[in-house]
């Protein structure tokens, strides 16, 4: 076994702020997955306005709408997860930020359930 | 209280394993007590390290159920888990041997950050007068109060996951000096903490500051480091 990777040393990750760290970090992996098409859908308005509107057509699909409010959750976690940071790293310091993190996480629910009702 | 504890306790180095022992449970006991009480009553060959058993050396910091803490002042009513303790070595060092972890690198980063103070006068010099009231001061004082026991170094996972990264407490350490009006180091102070490694690779998630058991908060010290490069470098200085 390596000492980097003892089994026996992660107890320092239940925390709710590594916990935010890693949500910052997967939201951010699974955007990045998500931009090929997102380019894509971009590339069929320049190809034509039938296949563009095909394209939208299926967008309304009650799934897709689903995976969408998943994706704006993504990007408004990610997005007030990078601002949480941005200010510690850029302001004086200021306490309490697991109630900062969570308050990001609510935010983000309520954003993509704004999403989903308007969707719907 | 049960009256027994199940301690399984790291032995050997890297490649070891966990033994177990049942330690009587006491009142106010800490898990250093436990440690002590296996080396004095069932193997001698127990290798551990502490050495004030008050919270001031910071030589005790070892891994308990999971987490580095320092244990001369951790109680066992606080972290016994179902009747059982597992104590190893602290994390992200090296293991000499049992409950031992090898803590040259660690100090080694702290040479690194340039966290020794250079001083900007010489004995014939007259003492400087540094008021506690001013900014620098308030700054270096509320880090300064580090016992250099690792903790925060086996909880962080930059550390773990980026050799270079010289850790929480040798950053903290700089920014004490960074803030000391007296140190005449930090123009190589800061190009030390600016480089790959240094402060800009901390990913500000806190758990340094969770677990320092002296309730320090090394990521509010490398975000003022990360204020500072950044400034310095606008000026041209970096
Ligand atoms: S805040 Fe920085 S130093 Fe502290 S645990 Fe996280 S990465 Fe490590
Ligand atoms: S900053 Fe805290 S946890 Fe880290 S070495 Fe210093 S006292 Fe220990
Ligand atoms: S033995 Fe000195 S800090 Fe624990």
């Amino acid at each position: 076994m390596s000492p980097r990777a003892r089994q026996h040393t992660a107890g320092h990750r239940r925390n709710a702020l590594w916990m935010a760290a890693m949500v910052h970090r997967l939201s951010g992996l699974a955007l990045a997955c998500f931009l090929p098409l997102h380019f894509l859908a971009l590339g069929l308005a320049i190809d034509g306005e039938a296949r563009l509107d095909g394209f939208l057509k299926w967008t309304a699909n009650p799934l897709v709408k689903l995976a969408e409010t998943g994706l704006v959750f993504l990007l408004a976690v990610h997005m007030l997860g990078g601002i949480r940071v941005l200010l510690i790293e850029n302001m004086p310091w200021r306490d309490g930020q697991k109630n900062i993190a969570f308050a990001a996480l609510a935010l983000a629910c309520v954003a993509a359930f704004a999403f989903l009702l308007r969707a719907v | 209280m049960a009256d027994m504890i199940e301690v399984l306790l790291w032995r050997g180095k890297e490649d070891g394993r966990y033994q177990t022992f049942q330690v009587p449970q006491r009142e106010n006991q800490t898990v250093l007590d436990v440690v002590s009480w296996v080396q004095r009553n069932a193997d001698p060959t127990l290798s551990y390290r502490f050495a004030c058993r008050v919270g001031v050396c910071g030589s005790c910091a070892m891994t308990v159920n999971g987490r580095p803490r320092w244990t001369c002042r951790t109680h066992t009513s606080r972290v016994v888990e179902n009747g059982r303790l597992k104590i190893g070595p602290l994390a992200n060092l090296p293991v000499i041997k049992d409950l031992a972890a090898d803590l040259q690198p660690f100090f080694e980063k702290w040479q690194q950050a340039k966290g020794v103070f250079a001083p900007s006068k010489t004995r014939a010099d007259p003492v400087e007068t540094i008021s506690p009231a001013s900014a620098p001061r308030i700054a270096a004082d509320a880090a300064i109060e580090c016992i250099n026991c690792a903790v925060c170094f086996a909880a962080c996972d930059t550390v773990r996951w980026n050799e270079d990264y010289l850790g929480p407490a040798a950053l903290n350490r700089a920014w004490t000096l960074v803030n000391d009006v007296r140190d005449a180091g930090n123009r190589e102070r800061l190009a030390a903490v600016a480089a790959d490694g240094g402060c800009h690779a901390c990913h500000s998630h806190q758990s340094c500051q969770e677990h320092c058991p002296n309730k320090l908060n090394p990521t509010a010290s490398i975000a003022g480091l990360k204020r500072r490069t950044m400034q310095a470098y606008i000026r041209g200085e970096l």
